[in-house]
């Protein structure tokens, strides 16, 4: 278990990447940011493919990049994870596991143990003696996730690990990444551009623009309430916390929200519902018919947002705190004919296909 | 084949024709009556050992030397490295009787190295064994080089990095991940600098000259009986032209592999 600080410039052309984290030993933080914001050289700068220009990375008490410290790639303890599973071709499953071991010094016959053990972990023991080109997509992503969780390294670095995946298989994979995650308690920072990533597997979230933090928080604060225009573009997204229930999520005071599980999640377990703005109904009363989570909400705000208005949605009176932040984008000619103005009680209504509850961070 | 230009038919089956009626001629003008003498005499059995041994023997110098250099041209940022890769494919181009010339101006007991081998050590090079190999190394060496190199960049640095990250050092890394990665270019590679070896003849020649049992390959011999023993040419031809063939067939079948 270590604790990450990182406290960087780095330069590269006329790029410059100037950020200031710490993650505590055992979170998971997400970077997120669209390309070009920084993302990869923060990474190259932790995986030590870059140098910075000021200030350090320090790793559970160790300064693994400095001006004038740059600690091999091979002694940083600093797992990555990436696109690719990039399985050695010539290795068995079992044998790509027992890389790592073996490389550090550990003996042929303690390397397959461990290396039997983490396949076991990632539910791929029956995977041991495939080659990598025998393996899925998404096999070949767990035996990848095996392989550099059996290092034990002090760090994890995911890099978009699920963006080459089918969209079939990314669930399955997510949740299994989150599962051997939270047993390791392994210090982890992703980077990816899909706001789903971070719910299900971050404690907080980062968000990078232009090479520089523009916000920072738990997920539920960034996601919900983004502080910044960029932030507010890239969540784009509804999202209530609760618990998985079996009809989709029951949130703290008890109100259900219908919805599908694209991935297995264990009923009671912490989860979230996400929907699209643009998927959710406004009413001026409460409605009725097919079945959908109806919400009442005061109307705070109504802006612009593209060819739509977005209504932003604020607690009532006694009402449910989650509610503050989430947004409804109409037509100009429903709000037109809904007559409302912030303020003006309404009601939010979202349909069960609509909404996906996942299993959330923390 | 419905793609090809019907007017590439007949060049295409010239070029072919043109690389198998010769061989073919070859194969009918062997003595068959004699063949079994003519290739186990002294003279062809010595040549055809010698050929053998000293073909081996570049190829494990391009392995020890060429491999390390592909490396380098493939994973380094020298500067330079451009000139350095063209030095390296000079002997690709340049006659190999120019090869043996060099190799004989460096090494000879007047040339700036073989002289201070001459003077310190009594070591003579030119016209041994080890000149035959040494030439036969310069002229083979960019095959393996190139060969090499091709694999390196073909698989890049991705498998590398990974290793890296997993606390695989340089060394484990090249052993366990790098060579594995790119064996069937090495494979490939060798076969061809043996096989390039093994029909060695202007360097040879011009470096370590035609001696029976120390540096006349079998080549050589085969030069030296065209001028009066035309059959046993023949005979020494075709053993060379089933040699080229098993290590084509062994080297392509790797690739379809």
């Amino acid at each position: 278990m270590s604790r990450l600080d990182v406290d960087v410039t780095v330069v590269r052309g006329s790029f410059e990447l100037d950020v200031s984290l710490e993650v505590a030993s055992g979170d998971v933080v997400a970077v997120l940011g669209s390309n070009g914001t920084g993302k990869s050289t923060l990474l190259g700068a932790l995986a030590g493919l870059h140098r910075p220009t000021r200030g350090e990375i320090v790793l559970g008490g160790r300064t693994l990049t400095s001006p004038t410290v740059a600690i091999p790639v091979h002694r940083r303890h600093v797992g990555l994870l990436s696109q690719q599973a990039l399985l050695f071709p010539h290795l068995s499953a079992l044998d790509n596991v027992a890389f790592g071991p073996r490389s550090t010094g550990a003996g042929r016959r303690v390397a397959r143990a461990t290396a039997e053990r983490w396949l076991a972990e990632v539910d791929a023991t029956e995977l041991a003696g495939r080659r990598p080109a025998q393996l899925s997509g998404g096999q070949a992503q767990r035996v990848a996730i095996a392989r550099a969780l059996a290092c034990e390294p002090e760090l994890l670095l995911l890099d978009e690990p699920f963006a080459a995946l089918d969209v079939d298989a990314t669930p399955a994979v997510r949740s299994l990444l989150r599962r051997v995650v939270r047993a390791t308690g392994v210090t982890t920072l992703m980077v990816t551009h899909d706001v789903l990533d971070a719910v299900v597997l971050a404690d907080r979230i980062v968000v990078l623009d232009a090479g520089r933090i523009v916000e920072s928080g738990t997920t539920t604060e960034v996601l919900t309430r983004p502080r910044s225009a960029f932030a507010a573009r890239i969540a784009g997204l509804d999202l209530v916390p609760g618990r998985s229930s079996a009809d989709g999520l029951v949130t703290g005071e008890g109100t259900v929200v219908a919805g599908t599980h694209p991935e297995p999640v264990d009923d009671g377990e912490r989860a979230v519902a996400l929907f699209a703005p643009a998927s959710v109904a406004v009413f001026r009363d409460k409605p009725d018919g097919s079945p959908r989570t109806t919400l009442p909400v005061r109307l705070a705000a109504m802006e612009p947002h593209g060819e739509l208005v977005r209504l932003r949605a604020a607690t009532v009176d006694g009402g449910p705190g989650w509610v503050d932040g989430l947004a409804a984008d109409v037509t100009p000619a429903a709000v037109a004919e809904l007559g409302v103005e912030p303020g003006d009680q309404v009601w939010f209504a979202v349909k069960a296909a609509e909404v996906t509850v996942h299993p959330a961070g923390r | 084949m419905s793609g090809v230009p019907r007017v590439l038919w007949v060049p295409a089956a010239l070029a072919w024709l043109l690389v198998a009626v010769p061989v073919a001629g070859l194969i009918v003008r062997v003595d068959l009556s004699n063949f079994f003498g003519l290739v186990t005499s002294p003279a062809a059995l010595a040549a055809l050992w010698l050929s053998l041994k000293t073909g081996l023997a570049t190829m494990v110098c391009c392995l020890v030397l060429g491999g390390p250099l592909a490396i380098v041209l493939a994973r380094s940022h020298l500067p330079g490295l451009p000139f350095i890769r063209s030095v390296v494919l000079l002997p690709l181009v340049l006659p190999p009787v120019v090869g043996g010339l060099t190799l004989l101006f460096l090494l000879g007991r007047t040339g700036p190295v073989g002289g201070f081998l001459y003077d310190r050590f009594d070591i003579t090079v030119p016209f041994s064994t080890t000149a035959v190999v040494l030439a036969q190394t310069f002229v083979a060496m960019p095959f393996l080089v190139v060969s090499l190199e091709g694999s390196l960049r073909t698989a890049g640095e991705r498998y590398e990095a990974v290793a890296a990250t997993l606390g695989a050092s340089p060394v484990t890394t090249l052993w366990r991940v790098t060579v594995p990665v790119v064996l069937p270019g090495l494979l490939s590679g060798s076969v061809l600098a043996f096989a390039r070896a093994l029909g060695e003849f202007g360097a040879t020649i011009t470096f370590a000259g035609s001696l029976q049992g120390t540096t006349r390959t079998l080549p050589l011999l085969i030069y030296l009986q065209s001028q009066d023993d035309i059959d046993g040419a023949v005979a020494m031809s075709l053993v060379l032209v089933v040699i080229a063939i098993v290590v084509i067939v062994v080297s392509r079948t790797r690739d379809l592999r």
